[in-house]
Parts: C-alpha cells; sequence; structure tokens
C-alpha cells in the first residue's frame, strides 16, 4: 500500500454547511429505500391499487360512491400509511439497526440536515408510490368525476408528508420502528379510529381527508377534522417530529460490539 | 499534529461499567490499545469518536469536546468495526460518497482509494467484497479528508497474512508521518508488531500505559503455573525446587501430574528440560495451566 504525498496534502474538507439539504445523503437514502427487498411492497400496492381500480371499472362502469370507497378505504387508509411505513422508517431505521449511518454521522454534516433530507427523500418516495397511482386509480374508476381523484390524490400527498415524518421519527427512537408504524397505521387508525369517534381527530388520515374535502365537489368527502384544524395539526406533528428526530440523532450513541 | 485526551472518563450501561475512571492521552503515533474481549475497547473507541457521551469525565481532541461535535470529524478518520457498509455501493461511489460528505470531489477519493490499493476493484458492489477487501474501503472512507486522527477499532479481525501486513505498513506509514492512529486489538503480537505505544485495558480499568517492551516484560515476568506429568514426578518435583526459578509445586494426585509455579519464566522454560535430561526422567506433559490473555491481563491490573 502506499500512502498520500504528506507534502501534498488534499484541500481542506469545507465547513459544515448550513443548508438543510445534503444531495449525497439524499442520494445514498434514495438508493437504499429502492435498493432492498421492502421495496417490493412500495411497488405492489400501488400496481394492486391501479389493476383494482381497472377491474372494478370493467366490471361496474364508472360510480362515484365505489370510487370513494376504494380511494378512501384501501388507498388512503391502508396504503398510503403503509408505503409511509417502508419508506419513513426505511429512510433511516435500517442504517442505525446495522451500524452503517456511521458513515454519515462522522462527518461534518449537520445531523439537522441528514434528518431533513432523509425527510424529503421518504415523502418523495411515500408521495410517488401513493398520490400519483391514487391519481391514476380515481381516473380509473370515474373519470375524476366530482374532482374525487385529484382531491385524493391531494390528501394522499399530504398524509405522506406527516407519515414521513413520523415513520423517519419512529426509526430513529427504536429498533422495532416497522410493527410501530404498522400498530398506528393499521390499529390505531384504522381499528380504533373506527371504534372510538374521539381517536379520528388524532388520526393522520382525517386530516389529510380534511384538506381534501376542500378540493372535491360537496359531500364528495367527509372527515372529521375542519381544514385549520387539519393544517395546524398536519404541520404542528410534522415541524415537532422533524425536531425530535434531529435531536435523537445528535444525541444517537452506537454501542459497541462487547 | 492532534492529540486526544480522555479525562477520568467512566461509561456505565445501566448497572453495568464498561469504562471505569479511565485517563489517558493518545499522541502523534501508532497507538495499541490492548485488551481482551468485553474490556470496554469500542467503548473507549465510540468515546474518542463522538459516538458516545462519556457518563463522567470529559474526552477531547486538541482541548475541544468530541461529543455532539461534527466538526470534530473534519480532523478524525473513523473505521468501525461493524461490517455494515452501504452494500448496494461499488467501492468506488462508497468512497466518492464520503469525500463528497467532507465537501471533497471524485479526486480525494481516488487518491483514497490508489493509497489503499483498492483501484482494481473499485467498480464491483461492495457486497461482493472480502473481508480484506471491505477494511480496505473503510479505510479508504475514514482517509479521504487526510484526517490528522485516525481511530480504528479491530481493525486486523478476519484478515489473511498479507491483507493484515499491508494494513499494518500503512498505519506504521500513518503513525510516521505524523497522524494520531489508534487501533484497538485483543491479540498482543498483533499490537506489539505495529504500536511503539501501548494502552492496555481490563475490565474496564486501565492496566497499563507505556512502551510495548515494557508491558511485554510485566506480562512475561509474572509467576506461570504449569502442569507438569513424567515417569517420576516425585524426583522432578526435588530437582526443580532446588533452583530459585521455582516458587512452589504441589503434587496433584487426582490428575496424576504436577502443578509448578514458576517465577523466572525465562530461567525455567531452560531449567525443566535440562534438569529431565540430568536426572533420566521423561516429560509426558508440559501444559501452562494460565495462559489464556485473560488471566495475562488480569495479573497486568494486579502488578
Amino acid at each position: 500500500m502506499s500512502t498520500t504525498s504528506p507534502t501534498a496534502p488534499p484541500a481542506p474538507a469545507a465547513a459544515p454547511k448550513a443548508a438543510l439539504f445534503h444531495p449525497t445523503v439524499a442520494r445514498l437514502t434514495y438508493r437504499a429505500l429502492l435498493g432492498r427487498r421492502r421495496a417490493l411492497i412500495l411497488f405492489a400496492l400501488p400496481a394492486m391499487l391501479v389493476v383494482i381500480a381497472i377491474i372494478i371499472r370493467v366490471l361496474t362502469g364508472a360510480d362515484d360512491t365505489t370510487a370513494s370507497g376504494i380511494l378512501g378505504g384501501f388507498a388512503l387508509g391502508t396504503m398510503v400509511p403503509l408505503i409511509g411505513v417502508i419508506a419513513g422508517t426505511g429512510a433511516i431505521g435500517p442504517e442505525i439497526d446495522d451500524g452503517s449511518v456511521v458513515y454519515l454521522l462522522a462527518k461534518p454534516v449537520p445531523r439537522s440536515t441528514i434528518i431533513f433530507t432523509k425527510l424529503l427523500v421518504a415523502i418523495g418516495v411515500t408521495a410517488a408510490f401513493s398520490a400519483i397511482p391514487v391519481l391514476v386509480a380515481g381516473f380509473v374508476l370515474n373519470g375524476n368525476s366530482q374532482q374525487i381523484a385529484v382531491a385524493y390524490a391531494v390528501a394522499a400527498a399530504v398524509a405522506s408528508v406527516a407519515y414521513s415524518a413520523l415513520f423517519l421519527l419512529f426509526g430513529t427512537i427504536t429498533r422495532h420502528a416497522v410493527v410501530f408504524g404498522l400498530v398506528y397505521a393499521l390499529v390505531w387508525e384504522a381499528f380504533v379510529g373506527n371504534l372510538v369517534p374521539g381517536a379520528r381527530t388524532l388520526s393522520v388520515q382525517q386530516w389529510a381527508l380534511g384538506v381534501g374535502q376542500k378540493i372535491g365537489a360537496e359531500g364528495a368527502l367527509s372527515s372529521d377534522v375542519h381544514l385549520p384544524l387539519a393544517i395546524c395539526l398536519l404541520v404542528g406533528v410534522t415541524a415537532t417530529a422533524t425536531w425530535y428526530a434531529g435531536r435523537r440523532l445528535k444525541a444517537l450513541t452506537l454501542a459497541g460490539e462487547e | 499534529m492532534s492529540t486526544l485526551r480522555i479525562d477520568h472518563v467512566s461509561r456505565w450501561f445501566g448497572n453495568v461499567v464498561a469504562v471505569n475512571d479511565i485517563t489517558m492521552t493518545i499522541a502523534p503515533g501508532v497507538t495499541g490499545l490492548l485488551g481482551p474481549n468485553g474490556a470496554g475497547k469500542s467503548t473507549l473507541i465510540n468515546m474518542m469518536g463522538g459516538f458516545l457521551a462519556p457518563s463522567t469525565g470529559t474526552v477531547t481532541l486538541d482541548g475541544t469536546t468530541i461529543w455532539r461535535n461534527a466538526g470534530s470529524y473534519r480532523h478524525i478518520g473513523i473505521v468501525p468495526e461493524r461490517e455494515a457498509m452501504y452494500d448496494f455501493l461499488t467501492g468506488r461511489e462508497f468512497v466518492v460518497a464520503n469525500a463528497e460528505l467532507h465537501g471533497l470531489g471524485r479526486a480525494a477519493a481516488a487518491r483514497a482509494l490508489a493509497t489503499v490499493e483498492m483501484e482494481y476493484a473499485q467498480d464491483r458492489k461492495i457486497s461482493t467484497y472480502s473481508k480484506g477487501m471491505r477494511q480496505r474501503v473503510k479505510m479508504a472512507s475514514a482517509l479521504v479528508h487526510d484526517p490528522s486522527v485516525l481511530l480504528l477499532d479491530e481493525p486486523f479481525n478476519g484478515m489473511d497474512p498479507r491483507q493484515r501486513m499491508q494494513l499494518m505498513e500503512l498505519l506504521r506509514r500513518m503513525g510516521d508521518e505524523g497522524r494520531t492512529v489508534l487501533f484497538s486489538s485483543h491479540i498482543l503480537e498483533e499490537v506489539e508488531q505495529l504500536a511503539s505505544h501501548i494502552e492496555v485495558v481490563v475490565a474496564g480499568r486501565h492496566a497499563a500505559s507505556g512502551d510495548f517492551r515494557k508491558i511485554r516484560r510485566l506480562m512475561t515476568d509474572r509467576p506461570h503455573r504449569y502442569l507438569v506429568r513424567s515417569d517420576n514426578d516425585r524426583a522432578l518435583a526435588g530437582a526443580l525446587i532446588a533452583d530459585p526459578s521455582t516458587a512452589g509445586i504441589e503434587v496433584d494426585f487426582a490428575e496424576g501430574a504436577l502443578r509448578i509455579q514458576a517465577v523466572d519464566f525465562g530461567r525455567f522454560t531452560e531449567l525443566l528440560p535440562r534438569v529431565a535430561r540430568d536426572h533420566g526422567i521423561r516429560l509426558l506433559t508440559v501444559s501452562p495451566s494460565d495462559e489464556s490473555l485473560e488471566s495475562v491481563f488480569s495479573y497486568l491490573v494486579a502488578a
């Protein structure tokens, strides 16, 4: 092996930048997310949604009620949170679990930049794999009658932001982030939310529907949360979860092998 | 030139004390952190690398606290023990990413890959690399910003002799250039081949510090215990106990052997075969009974 010449050292490393986005962190996160086996679910669920939409359209024709049922029940109620869990926890959890995050952390890059960049990638992936298929499925189901397709697609995009922040935080808190994410998404939002009306107020899905409600035709979508409160809760949860995830990463300790 | 200082550092996890009031200074040159598995070496390296906060005490680089100080990574390069990297990348992509995270470019990455002689495999996926190749790419990622401090946790684990020799040569040169190189190991021979200065840690405590010859002597000069079987144990015992290199002999009836405590290692190893030959005694078993690294280290703690 040879060594670098001591008389010609490389240029000194740049000072930590205050920018909130780092393209290298984004590239690594994006490739890690789409390179893992669980990424298959990212492709499978939207494909399933579109296929179901095509089958229903062929069998029953265009129907607004059916479209709302599919987009609100399967898409927004199940698919979007599942994709959020995969993208949100997958953006950081596996790196912390296997220790490879050390290569990101041992750099003069602010931890807040790492978290914010990972959040943007998680949002991008969740929105791409949920909002776009929802829009396509909506158009297939009823041709965007009553703005249902656009309204649900916007709701899915809005939900993607909050889910990504929430599940990214889970990824920095626990090794079982996927389990906690699934419990929240499927048990809390889908099950408890249906049994206990009050629980719906604390549901990302309902907040997103609150936004979608304003876009769709009168009565096409319904939400238990009004728009101003929905926006406040979406912004508040996203900001708080991102801030706390940054704090967790700043104080992240890597236990030794011993 | 940079100096790492560990000042009265303790670290505990719940009720378990992993590092117990350790004070040491790691100066430029190659330093070996030696200790048995579970001694607290990784905990110490994690604290020096800013990945673990000391429960008490301070860990500083040239007077600046490392914990929660991302700026210190401009001066520190870390080679972690854990295998996990970004296996889906090629070696080159991985090192380039590390360079970019330091605000550097492809030229710095290419230089680091050349330093560890990994150019020939730089376009292969890391997942296809052998242990030694992974270790070299990890080294390249740590060297990409030309750090003044290099921390390596058990870098020789799993390497074949040739790879080990190459890495030793590289680290030796890094030390000669004035870098502060600290590596951990649980193998004494590994450490003494490379490090001019050794810090020994046992059960979370700082057991010894200094020149490897001094520590080697401490380890060699300790009382040694042997289990010896011969065709005339009593005659052998009588002849051995007359020499001052032997401190005590016990006849173990159950084992059918002698348990001998020698105080002068060098002299005893010459004495035993000579006495056996002179008395016409045939040696059947000569086995050190306390040569485990743990017992050697335990002696150092007590010394």
